[in-house]
């Protein structure tokens, strides 16, 4: 077996005084997808802002593709270009048009030609399903769409790993399955995913694990089917009862 | 229940008839209500007055024509336009030998040939414009104007004045000063404390104290501080000056839009693996500088009529020399001072207005947002 993607061993963290993530143990192997759920406030997007060093911790370690991060800033931005990351706001570029959006990093960080690069955008274009919306503008576009867009330009810089980040949160109802979709097929494809999201039907339908989180801590991890049908501890079980509902 | 019923939207009706075209215009934007329709009246009453005044001086009563200032002494007194044409050479060139003049208008058409392509976005070639611009146009300026080389004649900056002055002060200060003050702006929000604290010093400190004062030190003070013999150019010095004095304003204007953009898009960048600089050069700052295009152009206009201060340590700007010429007493009249402050006037605006029409273009031109 290959090392793991993502190994993150004792990590703490504080926003000052606030104990955010507390002795995190998380190892991510190549191709597995992993949703993580909880409450707002348990920390579960600052865990996966930490695997990309958009939030530092400072306790414990973190490993991707078995380089250390810390505070040397040397490799950061090698790492980061493999480590691909979707938003809760989408944040595309606004300035840029959608095919702009997508050929910006390859170009500037992969040094790949300006053709290849429109190339390979318009194939992972074509992939989310909106190739006939290249020349347009993110403000131009639906929530649903920006977001796939934002996929796309992730997928671009051909990643090991993808973190999502509440992806569908800021999608109006009719938007949250056109996205989903997209998702489920990268899983299908073998994409390793790491993703933070209430969208319990997408758990159940691609993770290989579910990991709940409350108060900066991991209360449980296991199977989806396991986790949805026989949690185990009493905190998960409220928090199912509560999401499950309606 | 029965079954589904098909469901058709229904056909949208033309806007009613008073709400549209030059009389929905009309009613909605002059005459909507009572009061509306009072101040349409007013405002109309007060043009009609301005501008039937200034019709009178400026052209029904005015002279066009004559050598000396017998021409504009007349019963009803109007602007006296030959004294403008008389001197124009003089509010162009300054005391910039006759001769040599010719030097003054090639810069000037080097400088439009370079300047109007490059405002027009579908022209060709916009590297090679920037690089003459840029790079060809400022040295070829400097070694026509001040000669001395391939053969010309030195002409001393200090014959230099009018329009020449005016230009060569404004546009040095406009093309340093928006590099510079990007540069302040994104070191006032470093991570860095002391490359912070040397900017918001630097910044505070030109922007604390009057224009007058960083070109009375710059022209006077500074030299005292120079060893013996060692004396840079007074034009120079006051170009310097202008400057660093706009820069520290610019970068406000800079730092404004860069605390505009919000914390996804940089972010976005890093997470994408893009470093500081890129991530600043092609997501943070064209969005930012997009933002305060009005801001910049503020700064411009305002840097533009702030040039008349060179007059202070002894240059003679447009608006210097235009003064200095209401001293020659075969111009002497009752309308040559107004006569002359129009035509200065009248120049600034010109300028002035082009930048901010062509900063609305601009605007326009660069948004993407929803149409």
């Amino acid at each position: 077996m290959s090392d793991p993607i993502i190994e993150i061993k004792q990590m703490n963290k504080w926003f000052g005084n606030f104990h955010v993530l507390r002795d995190i143990n998380l190892t991510v192997e190549q191709g597995e997808k992993t949703v993580i759920c909880g409450p707002s406030g348990s920390g579960k997007s600052t865990l996966i802002r930490c695997i990309n060093r958009l939030e530092q911790h400072q306790e414990g370690s973190i490993r991707v593709e078995g380089v250390v991060l810390d505070d040397s800033s040397k490799g950061l931005e090698e790492i980061r270009s493999n480590v691909g990351m979707v938003f809760q706001q989408f944040n595309l570029f606004p300035h840029l048009t959608v095919l702009e959006n997508c050929v910006l990093a390859p170009i500037w960080v992969s040094k790949m030609a300006k053709a290849e690069a429109e190339e390979l955008a318009r194939k992972y274009l074509e992939r989310v399903r909106i190739p006939d919306q290249a020349d347009k503008y993110p403000g131009q576009l639906s929530g649903g769409q920006q977001q796939r867009v934002a996929i796309a330009r992730t997928l671009c810089m051909n990643p090991r790993v993808v973190l999502f980040d509440e992806p569908t949160s800021a999608l109006d109802p009719e938007m949250i399955k056109e996205v989903l979709d997209v998702m489920v097929e990268l899983a299908h494809d073998g994409m390793t995913m790491l993703c933070v999201t209430h969208e319990m039907g997408f758990a159940r339908k691609v993770a290989d694990r579910v990991i709940f989180m409350d108060e900066g801590e991991i209360v449980e991890e296991n199977n989806p089917q396991d986790f949805f049908s026989n949690p185990q501890n009493d905190r998960t079980k409220l928090f199912l009862s509560q999401v499950l509902q309606h | 229940m029965s079954s589904a019923t098909h469901w058709t939207p229904k056909p949208p009706r033309p806007a009613p008839v008073h709400t549209v075209g030059v009389r929905g215009w009309i009613r909605t934007n002059l005459f909507a209500t009572p009061s509306d329709t009072l101040l349409t009246l007013v405002a109309m009453a007060v043009l009609y007055l301005t501008i039937d005044t200034l019709v009178h001086w400026a052209y029904i009563d005015a002279t066009f024509s004559g050598a000396n200032r017998d021409a504009c002494l007349k019963a009803v007194q109007g602007a006296c336009w030959p004294f403008v044409d008389a001197k124009l050479g003089q509010f162009i060139y300054g005391r910039y030998p006759e001769l040599e003049r010719w030097r003054v208008d090639l810069v000037f058409a080097s400088g439009v040939i370079g300047l109007i392509p490059l405002l027009i976005p579908a022209a060709p070639f916009k590297r090679a414009n920037v690089i003459y611009l840029l790079g060809f146009f400022p040295v070829f300026a400097f070694i026509m104007l001040t000669g001395g080389r391939f053969g010309l004649e030195p002409v001393e900056t200090t014959d230099w004045g009018g329009l020449l002055v005016t230009l060569v002060v404004a546009i040095t200060g406009i093309v340093a000063s928006l590099p510079l003050g990007i540069l302040l702006a994104l070191g006032r929000r470093s991570q860095m404390p002391i490359v912070r604290s040397l900017c918001i010093g630097f910044i505070e400190i030109f922007r604390g104290v009057p224009l007058i004062t960083v070109l009375f030190m710059a022209s006077v003070m500074l030299p005292l501080f120079l060893p013996d013999g060692v004396n840079f150019d007074k034009l120079m010095r006051c170009l310097i000056g202008v400057a660093l004095f706009s820069s520290a304003y610019m970068a406000e204007v800079v730092r404004g839009g860069l605390q505009a953009i919000p914390k996804g898009q940089y972010e976005a960048a890093a997470a994408l693996g893009l470093g500081y600089w890129k991530s600043m050069r092609l997501i943070i700052l064209p969005q930012a500088l997009k933002l305060v295009i009005p801001g910049i152009v503020n700064t411009f206009i305002g840097l533009f009529k702030d040039t008349t201060l060179v007059l202070i340590v002894g240059l003679f700007d447009l608006l210097g020399i235009v003064q200095f010429h209401f001293t020659d007493a075969s111009w002497a009249t009752p309308e040559t001072h107004i006569t002359g402050y129009a035509f200065a006037a009248f120049v600034f605006w010109v300028f002035c207005f082009a930048m901010s029409r062509y900063s609305i273009f601009m605007e326009n031109r660069l948004s993407t947002e929803r149409d």
